[in-house]
């Protein structure tokens, strides 16, 4: 293989650059990227670098070592608009065909906005310009913010927010916050930090239609004023956040012929239908699943190029999901995979102190487990989790 | 020198986390007593609630992990070692000597 081009310059492309050089590439490494950046961190956006804790400077993930060590070619604020299967080749918006012998699909996903909303004051958040212009509206003086939607982001931006002293109302269309990632026991137990807080949450009531300061219809320009809610509630609304989760960047391969499916369809591996195309980190569908989760986007790149180089696949990323969420002065954390009905089991620890550990099992075999505030049994927990079944914890 | 704690206090496996700025930790590993920095040079984790095994210690939010005796990372997310710093016993009491050299700005390139 002479030259590999990974397309999407962030956490999960970084990482298989790392990656393809540490396991002994030596051609040409290209790595194209839609954003002007070179590749940040994401998980502060909405915590540290909206409260003003961390600067923009501290998010970078590269530095000189990575220059020297990687040699690659940065192709920034270049946009791929196609993949020509055919002719091996990543096409870019302004028509440059990229010829490669790998190429590494790392476009993670973008933010789902609200429909038809236009209004100033409005933000979604995926990016260090989202998050540099939310940051730049909460540093105008006390605001009331309404954040849609009660999931990670959502509450981790709500917590930020008011530690900043905004008046913030939280909207969250499920019955349950939290459910579809923690179960509904410990999503509530969560989603009671907000209230914990002064923070209000208002579940399982949609957002019916925004409203700008001349009424509703045409936003262009005009400022938001007031959050409509399905049951007919009206909220009013200096800053609007949407956090109603991601979908993966795929639409630029629509006709490249690789099966897509809310992501890039791949095996274990992370090898598409094509052996010389991986997939890594948030865009990648592996083995019928998609993770929206940093040490996903970070490791399980090594596996894909690791596949990419041998030609076939080799080896499957097995490392059970983990991630973490911190949120009005808690750490959350899970790993594992848990499924709808499983039982809950407190293994240390108590939920009214907002410090506990748990495990997830399905039928006495453990799932998943969970700790917010208890990190050190957490560690224990996940490590078996790990553990093939059957053998015996050291 | 600051006194950490008797040694009987400290049994093996486990660690005293000492409030200093920064903090640094003491943990009793399979060959002896080390003492490094407590916040993990990737970001915002505490080591002393990291799993020790061996003469590493595994950070608790993101796994990467450190050799105690040098500090050194081996493996990613962390790319920068910790400081390492002097542990002594005298008449059961342990002692730490922190290191002269400054620490790090934290949350550079990491
Ligand atoms: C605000 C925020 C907070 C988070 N907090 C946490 C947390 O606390 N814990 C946790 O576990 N996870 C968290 N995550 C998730 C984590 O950050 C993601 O899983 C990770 O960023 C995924 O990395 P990635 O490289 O796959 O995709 P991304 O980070 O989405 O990067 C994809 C890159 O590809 C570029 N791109 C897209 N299309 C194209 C194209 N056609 N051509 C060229 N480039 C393109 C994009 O511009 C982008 O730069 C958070 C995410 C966000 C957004
Ligand atoms: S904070 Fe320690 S590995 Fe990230």
């Amino acid at each position: 293989m002479r030259t590999v081009t990974v397309v999407g310059a962030s956490l999960a492309g970084l990482h298989a650059a790392r990656a393809l050089r540490s396991q002994g590439f030596e051609g040409h490494l290209r790595i194209v990227g839609a954003e002007h950046h070179l590749p940040y961190d994401r998980p502060p956006l909405t915590k540290g670098y909206l409260t003003g804790a961390v600067t923009a400077e501290h998010l970078a993930l590269t530095d000189a070592q990575d220059e020297a060590e990687l040699q690659p070619e940065w192709l920034l604020g270049a946009r791929a608009t196609a993949l020509d299967l055919g002719e091996r080749s990543v096409v870019l918006a302004d028509g440059r065909r990229l010829r490669s012998d790998g190429v590494v699909l790392a476009t993670g996903a973008a933010a789902v906005p609200l429909r038809g909303t236009q209004f100033l004051g409005v933000h979604t958040l995926r990016t260090l310009e989202d998050a540099a212009s939310l940051r730049a509206e909460l540093r105008e003086g006390q605001a009331r913010v309404v954040v849609v939607g009660a999931g990670f982001i959502g509450a981790e931006v709500a917590s930020s927010c008011a530690s900043l002293g905004h008046r913030v109302t939280v909207v969250e269309a499920g019955a349950h916050p939290l459910a579809s990632q923690l179960g509904e026991e410990i999503g509530a137990l969560c989603a009671g930090l907000h209230a914990d807080h002064g923070v209000t949450l208002i579940s399982g009531v949609g957002v019916a239609e925004l409203h700008g300061k001349d009424g509703a219809g045409s936003s262009a320009g005009q400022r938001v004023s007031w959050v409509e809610l399905t049951d007919g509630r009206q909220l009013p609304a200096d800053i609007v956040v949407v956090g109603i989760g991601a979908r993966p960047a795929t639409a630029w391969l629509l006709d490249s012929g690789l099966p897509l499916s809310d992501g890039v369809v791949c095996d274990a591996g992370g090898v598409t239908e094509v052996p010389q195309v991986v997939a890594v980190g948030d865009v990648a569908r592996s083995a019928g699943r998609r993770e929206e989760h940093w040490t996903h986007a970070m490791a399980q790149p090594a596996v894909a190029v690791r596949n990419l180089l041998a030609g076939t696949t080799v080896a499957g990323y097995e490392t059970p999901p983990y991630f973490w969420s911190d949120q009005y002065g808690a750490r959350i954390q899970f790993a594992g995979r848990r499924h709808a009905g499983d039982t809950v089991r407190l293994v240390e620890g108590s939920p009214s102190d907002r410090s506990f550990a748990a495990v997830y099992e399905h039928e006495g075999v453990r799932t998943a487990a969970v700790a917010m505030n208890r990190p050190r049994p957490f560690a224990h927990l996940r490590r078996e989790l790990g553990r093939p079944a059957g053998t015996v914890p050291a | 020198m600051i006194p950490v704690c008797r040694l009987e206090d400290l049994p093996l496996g486990g660690s005293v986390r000492l409030d200093l700025d920064p903090p640094i930790t003491v943990f009793h590993a399979d060959g002896g007593l080390y003492a490094v920095d407590d916040t993990c040079t990737h970001q915002d984790a505490s080591l002393s609630d990291g799993w020790l095994e061996g003469c590493l210690i595994e950070c608790p939010l993101h796994a990467a992990s450190f050799d105690l005796r040098t500090g050194e990372p081996q493996c990613l997310p962390a790319r920068r070692p910790l400081r390492t710093h002097r542990v002594s016993v005298e008449e059961g009491t342990v002692w730490l000597s922190p290191a002269e050299e400054p620490a790090r700005e934290k949350g550079d390139a990491a």
